[in-house]
């Protein structure tokens, strides 16, 4: 009772909220709508039984993802509404149609159910959290290394590209300009 | 009684609304954010389907999918400024340079 009271408004609310994100012409709005459909979006996680999953979801996505695009938000004009052109009517059918069928080509293909089977089953008697350790640590230990790295690297290029002349700001760059302006 | 389909739905719904987005809009930011929502549908299926199917491996593959995530806004944030900086603008119809 509780889960399909939990689960419709968990939809409802991320479905809408979503709908803002992608719909809306001011990116503070699009960027809020954005942040509290993922915290939502933690909520379907927690209803499956991932807990870890869930927390990961509030603490990357809410926290660090949601943190850095606001930070972002320092280097763009977003108070003025975004103007844009909409694409052609003809792309937009191409496109649509062509997706319908790939989507329909998805659903529609042959899964012989042998091929599917279990993997890595959780540890019977063990909570969310340590089932993921066991399995992440020793299965997954490869991919988990390599995300490091990748993380890593990221990191890396994220303060190259971004602090690349960091030093000398837009507006200031500006004022110097008057100011070079004036004296000739 | 919620079962695995009702989750593929929802899922299914959130990927179109990603998708209606990156087709529809033209500023790179909103697409930053259409993908976003992109991701997190696949998450919400994997997590659905780990659950039903009492296998580790859907909310594996999900860990992965945020790391991914994370790495991506990153990289992508860091591109944007430098583009904003130089062009003074993010619509995509402003980056068609190289036609011809």
């Amino acid at each position: 009772m509780f889960e399909q009271i939990a689960f419709y408004l968990f939809s409802i609310l991320t479905i809408g909220l979503f709908l803002v994100t992608v719909f809306s012409n001011n990116i503070l709005y699009a960027m809020t709508s954005l942040a509290s459909g993922m915290v939502l979006i933690a909520g379907f996680f927690f209803l499956n039984g991932a807990d870890f999953l869930g927390v990961v979801q509030l603490i990357v996505y809410v926290g660090a993802v949601m943190a850095l695009y606001a930070f972002g938000m320092m280097f763009f004009n977003v108070t003025k509404t975004i103007k844009e052109n909409n694409t052609s009517n003809v792309t937009v059918f191409v496109l649509g149609v062509s997706i319908a069928l790939l989507m329909v080509l998805m659903f529609a293909a042959p899964i012989s159910p042998e091929v599917i089977f279990v993997s890595a089953a959780p540890e019977p008697n063990a909570t969310n959290p340590e089932a993921v350790g066991l399995v992440l640590f020793t299965k997954y230990l490869v991919p988990f290394e390599v995300a490091a790295v990748m993380l890593l690297i990221a990191m890396i290029g994220g303060i190259i590209l971004a602090g690349k002349k960091m030093d000398q700001s837009l507006t200031k760059t500006d004022d110097e300009n008057i100011i070079q302006k004036d004296i000739k | 009684m919620i079962g695995l389909n009702h989750y593929l739905i929802v899922a299914g719904l959130l990927f179109a609304i990603g998708l209606i987005g990156v087709i529809r809009r033209r500023n790179l930011l909103m697409l930053f954010f259409a993908t976003e929502i992109m991701l997190n549908a696949a998450n919400v299926a994997f997590a659905a389907i780990s659950h039903y199917y009492n296998d580790l491996s859907g909310q594996m593959f999900a860990f992965f999918i945020v790391a991914i995530a994370a790495s991506e806004v990153a990289i992508g944030l860091g591109l944007l400024i430098l583009l904003y900086k130089k062009q003074g603008t993010l619509d995509l119809d402003d980056l068609a340079t190289m036609k011809g």
